[in-house]
């Protein structure tokens, strides 16, 4: 195979992984899935000013 | 000591603590030596004459120091604050992030001493000496280990995306140095590189813009999906969207390396290509920032009084220009007018100051109170003042870089009709004298602001805790 050849299948395959992310990021089944990770930045928050405690 | 409950995790602070503080200290040494640079651009005489202290040696270490240490030190403390914040486990290991704190301030101190030693393997962003790249690589390694040891043993179901970014940044940081470093040691202190020629100059600019994409933008937006959200107060702009930017950013960067040698030996195919992938580049990198910006769509109002958050979201905006400049800049035909000019200079201080040290900042400035267990920085006005310092800082070094770039380009390239230079070198430095001045003064304001900075957070470190619950009135200063 020539180097042209090669060059196609991989812009294909990349072609169809790119489709694929964007299958996987916007199927309705893991929008609840993505919600919740969204959410994660704020779901160890403890109390109200008790979050900056020294440790170590 | 901590009394935590199972929603707060004994989290490992004592590393952040230690990188956070160095991000201030590198921020302002890295930058100062940029200002002392930008002077002696109008006043040469500031080198004293002595060899240590010319251009040629101070220019790798400016660089080394607000990439490496500055914004290493950033990219340390926030990775592994928001590796444990959001996988709510301590840090896979104290004793390797202790390592990695200590050996990443050890290869600091070896290129403040070698560089302007004049000992350089002359390879831009990586001029550092084999047994420096080495300790590197061992640092390096070890935070991987660490980083990704925590994520194992998370507590949360998923893996939030701003660790995507940093996974992403440490695994291609280390492909990159460890590819572009290779080379034959002829003693201590010197080694040739194992590529020559145009393969050379390639492996070079592959790691090189790369050290841009990975380093200095994937590593940031992963402090940016943390930092925004938490100081805006809600959720990402679109979560899904940040995941397809997460694919197609890391997909593309890889190749956008040969727009750095538009025109020269490099087969013609292999720059086109390059230019190709730097333009389709800024479909991604505007996705992450309007995925930043629109987070705060609804809360727009929190931007006039919370000076933290401008920090963040002008960096977004900074960097949302210099990623449509940098496509531009890569089409070959503009590049003939910018390469090789102060055009590139303005352009990486508008993504490094602009971008990557205003979101390293307002993080910088999120952090402090928490880990040092205050209730806000002791003072917001100052946050308000370096935000201001810091903005129209870069923005008249940039403006300055446009004039300048542009105005050599086109001194550079005008002939005569007979086919001889309209121009000598030398006149178009004459020209681009007054922007030299004009720069100088940008960055004395963007030095001005770390000052100050600096000055706030030993205030809040130093300040009485407050150990009490509830006890906010104690920081109103």
């Amino acid at each position: 195979m020539d180097q042209a050849i090669i060059g196609s299948i991989f812009t294909v395959i990349v072609f169809i992984a790119f489709i694929g992310v964007l299958y996987w990021a916007f199927s309705s089944r893991n929008k609840d899935r993505f919600e919740e990770a969204a959410n994660l930045v704020f779901d160890d928050e403890a109390k109200p000013n008790t979050k900056n405690k020294q440790e170590s | 000591m901590n009394e935590t409950t199972q929603v707060q995790p004994n989290y490992n602070y004592k590393v952040v603590r230690q990188f956070t503080v160095m991000t201030v200290i590198w921020g302002i040494i890295g930058m100062s030596i940029g200002l002392l640079l930008a002077i002696q651009l109008f006043a040469p005489a500031l080198n004293f004459d002595i060899p240590w202290l010319t251009y040629s040696r101070l220019r790798p270490l400016h660089t080394n120091a607000v990439i490496f240490a500055f914004g290493g030190c950033a990219l340390f403390a926030t990775s592994f604050y928001v590796v444990q914040r959001t996988s709510q486990v301590r840090l896979f290991s104290d004793k390797l992030a202790a390592f990695t704190f200590w050996g990443w301030q050890a290869v600091i101190v070896s290129a403040v001493v070698t560089l302007p030693l004049g000992l350089t393997s002359s390879k831009e962003y990586a001029e550092l000496e084999w047994p420096i790249d080495i300790l590197i690589t061992i640092v390096w390694l070890a935070y991987i280990i660490n980083f990704f040891g925590t994520l194992v043993i998370r507590k949360t179901s998923h893996i939030y995306v701003a660790n995507w970014f940093f996974g992403a940044f440490m695994l291609t940081v280390a492909v990159l140095h460890i590819g572009n470093s290779m080379a034959i040691p002829v003693s201590f202190t010197k080694s040739y590189s194992i590529y020559a020629g145009a393969v050379d100059a390639m492996m070079q600019w592959w790691y090189g813009h790369n050290a841009v994409g990975f380093f200095l933008t994937a590593g940031f937006l992963g402090m940016m999906y943390y930092f925004v959200p938490k100081q805006a107060g809600r959720p990402v702009y679109s979560y899904r969207l940040s995941i397809v930017h997460f694919w197609a950013l890391i997909s593309l960067y890889i190749w956008a390396g040969p727009h750095h040698l538009h025109y020269t030996a490099l087969p013609d195919w292999t720059q086109s290509l390059g230019m190709a992938m730097s333009i389709i580049l800024f479909v991604p990198s505007w996705g992450g920032m309007i995925n930043g910006i629109m987070t705060l769509s609804g809360a727009w109002h929190k931007l006039r009084t919370d000076p933290v958050l401008r920090f963040l979201i002008v960096s977004l905006s900074f960097y949302g220009m210099s990623t449509f400049e940098g496509p531009m800049m890569a089409i070959k035909t503009v590049n003939a007018l910018s390469h090789y000019t102060d055009w590139t200079i303005g352009h990486v201080h508008s993504g490094a100051l602009g971008w990557v040290a205003m979101v390293s900042i307002g993080s910088v400035y999120h952090l402090i109170p928490i880990l040092f267990g205050q209730p806000k920085m002791y003072s917001t006005s100052l946050v308000n003042v370096h935000f201001w310092l810091a903005t129209i800082g870069v923005v008249l070094y940039i403006v300055a870089m446009w004039m300048s770039g542009v105005l050599q380009g086109l001194m550079w390239r005008a002939v005569n009709a007979d086919g001889t230079l309209t121009y000598s070198f030398v006149e178009s430095l004459e020209a681009s004298k007054p922007f030299y001045i004009l720069r100088a003064i940008g960055g004395a304001f963007v030095v001005a602001g770390m000052l100050i900075m600096a000055y706030n957070c030993y205030k809040t470190i130093r300040a009485p805790k407050t150990d009490t619950v509830n006890d906010v009135a104690v920081a109103t200063a």
